[in-house]
């Protein structure tokens, strides 16, 4: 097995945390693992992206141009990696802020409503998780469990006291993403 | 007891593998991509684990300078950086050769020249490996692809530089020290101890005793005569580094009619290409030097004979097909593809590249 993603969203939306505990959640289920981010200008409020590759095999480019799975989160990065998903492939996307929703017939095309429910929370913070509970909703590669594992490893013990709500999150995405195409 | 495992940016695990080597001192100077690098070292205060000294230094040129103090006493020190910052230090390090003192360099190339950009090169091979400062000196090289190979190769790159006494280098590339994989972590080794460093570098200022003569460590001789023998000294020195200690790891090599040969983070996009041209049924393999200095010669000109060509992969506009050239002798067909500026080609780009430049062409 191995799942190449992208995710992609504006610098502060938490994306590269986002890649990261999943990351860890596959540490956490002896997978091989790779974090690329885009890293300089963009991490300064502009676009942040940021490639994770989950793997039982040893991974190749860490690099790469077509990915079994895009989440997005902005319009730009719409633009970007709607083209850049393998046929057959994940687009996983939250509506607030796209004005063009994803066209192309030839991928499965899911959607969260993360930031309105992060407001509705009162944890715009935890936007993020949202989206990760919805991915794995969608596809499992990862456990619940690993999830839980990896956001703890991945969080330094100061922000500890956080977990409860990020737990609470992921779980709350679990039940509100929404099919929107499969193919 | 089980492997303590963390995922990590390539420059951390720089960072932590210096610590666990037992490390005596890092002084550098910070800037993109490699910062990280002391960032991690300020935040773990090694000085509370092992003593290990960790200083910002007010310059490149004071870090090199530091290290060169540093490395005269018998410590393992060590500095990094990035490009533009390992340009300022090639004084320094040519003096380290010169005066034939162990140290780590690492260098995290990003694109060149002048300051360039902040993204990933490799435009940085022929300043590591043809010299770099003045003189006829060599940094014993080596170019990690992946964050384990930034861990371990600090432990190899320090036995490397004691061993034969003369700085090492790890070539890097911003891609490698901002990404992160996951590591196993080795054990602390301890660091030295005044007695164990007068013990195993006789050579160091470690204060005169009276039953020995004083220890003068210094690149600069006025006599020619004597000069030229310690020129021949250290040519003899690079010669034996030659023939020990090259590394290298080839992949579907065995039967393949083309070899992609590639090194760090352009090692890893080609063996995404060795996968797409798989499936189009090329048998291509990727050999992937790990020492570039010393270069793996005789391997690729033992290669040249059972393959119909070569394509070098580098982000750069042509550095290490020079190498490979002068390996492969004009036996077979030898072509360069790479980006510049900071772009990393796709595995795409190159399968594409090896089909017009090399079957094709």
């Amino acid at each position: 097995m191995t799942e190449e993603i992208i995710i992609a969203g504006f610098g502060g939306q938490g994306v590269l945390s986002m890649g990261k505990i999943l990351a860890y959640s596959g540490i956490m289920q002896d997978q091989e693992v790779s974090w690329m981010p885009s890293y300089g200008p963009e991490m300064r409020g502009g676009t942040a992206n940021v490639t994770v590759i989950l793997s039982d095999n040893r991974i190749n480019s860490p690099i790469l141009t077509q990915y079994d799975t895009a989440i997005i989160l902005n319009q730009q990065s719409m633009d970007k990696f709607e083209p850049e998903v393998k046929p057959g492939g994940l687009l996983l996307y939250d509506p607030n802020g796209i004005i063009r929703p994803p066209e192309r017939k030839d991928i499965n095309i899911y959607k969260i409503e993360a930031s309105k429910e992060a407001s509705n929370l009162g944890l715009p913070k935890i936007f993020n998780m949202i989206v990760l509970g919805g991915y794995i909703k969608i596809k499992p590669i990862v456990k619940l469990d690993n999830v839980m594992l990896g956001l703890k490893k991945s969080l330094p013990p100061r922000y500890h006291h956080m977990i409860p709500d990020n737990e609470k999150a992921i779980k709350r995405g679990l039940e509100i993403v929404e099919d929107v195409q499969k193919v | 007891m089980a492997k303590e495992l963390r995922l990590m940016k390539g420059n951390e695990a720089v960072a932590e593998a210096a610590i666990r080597a037992g490390c005596d001192g890092y002084f550098g100077y910070p800037i993109t991509p490699q910062s990280e690098v002391m960032e991690y070292l300020m935040a773990e205060k090694p000085h509370e684990r092992t003593g290990m000294v960790v200083l910002q230094a007010e310059s490149e040129l004071a870090s090199i300078n530091m290290v060169y103090g540093g490395a005269c006493c018998g410590k393992k020190v060590m500095t990094s950086s990035s490009s533009p910052g390992i340009s300022l230090m090639q004084e320094g390090i040519s003096y380290l050769a010169g005066a034939e003192l162990p140290c780590l360099v690492v260098n995290v190339v990003r694109g060149g020249p002048g300051l360039g950009t902040i993204q990933p090169s490799q435009s940085d091979y022929f300043q590591a490996t043809k010299g770099g400062g003045h003189g006829d000196y060599k940094l014993i090289t080596l170019a990690p692809s992946s964050v384990q190979e930034m861990y371990d190769f600090v432990k190899v790159a320090f036995n490397l530089a004691f061993k034969y006494q003369n700085p090492a280098m790890i070539l890097s590339d911003g891609a490698i020290g901002q990404m992160m994989e996951k590591v196993v972590l080795e054990d602390q080794i301890p660091r030295l101890t005044e007695t164990e460093i007068i013990k195993k570098c006789p050579w160091a200022t470690t204060g005169k005793t009276p039953d020995r003569e004083r220890n003068i460590i210094t690149s600069l001789d006025l006599d020619p005569a004597r000069q030229e023998r310690h020129n021949l000294k250290l040519q003899e020195k690079y010669k034996k580094i030659t023939e020990n200690e090259v590394r290298y790891e080839t992949i579907d090599c065995e039967d393949a009619e083309y070899i992609f040969v590639a090194y760090g983070t352009s090692a890893r996009i080609c063996l995404k290409a060795l996968q797409l041209a798989k499936e189009k049924g090329i048998k291509v393999g990727l050999f992937r030097p790990i020492t570039l200095f010393p270069f793996p010669v005789n391997q690729i000109k033992e290669m040249a004979g059972k393959i119909k060509g070569i394509l070098s992969i580098e982000m750069s506009a042509g550095q290490m097909i020079e190498d490979i050239k002068l390996a492969v002798e004009g036996k077979i067909k030898v072509e360069h593809y790479g980006k510049m500026g900071g772009i990393i080609p796709s595995p795409n780009e190159v399968l594409e590249a090896l089909e017009q430049k090399i079957i094709g062409g």
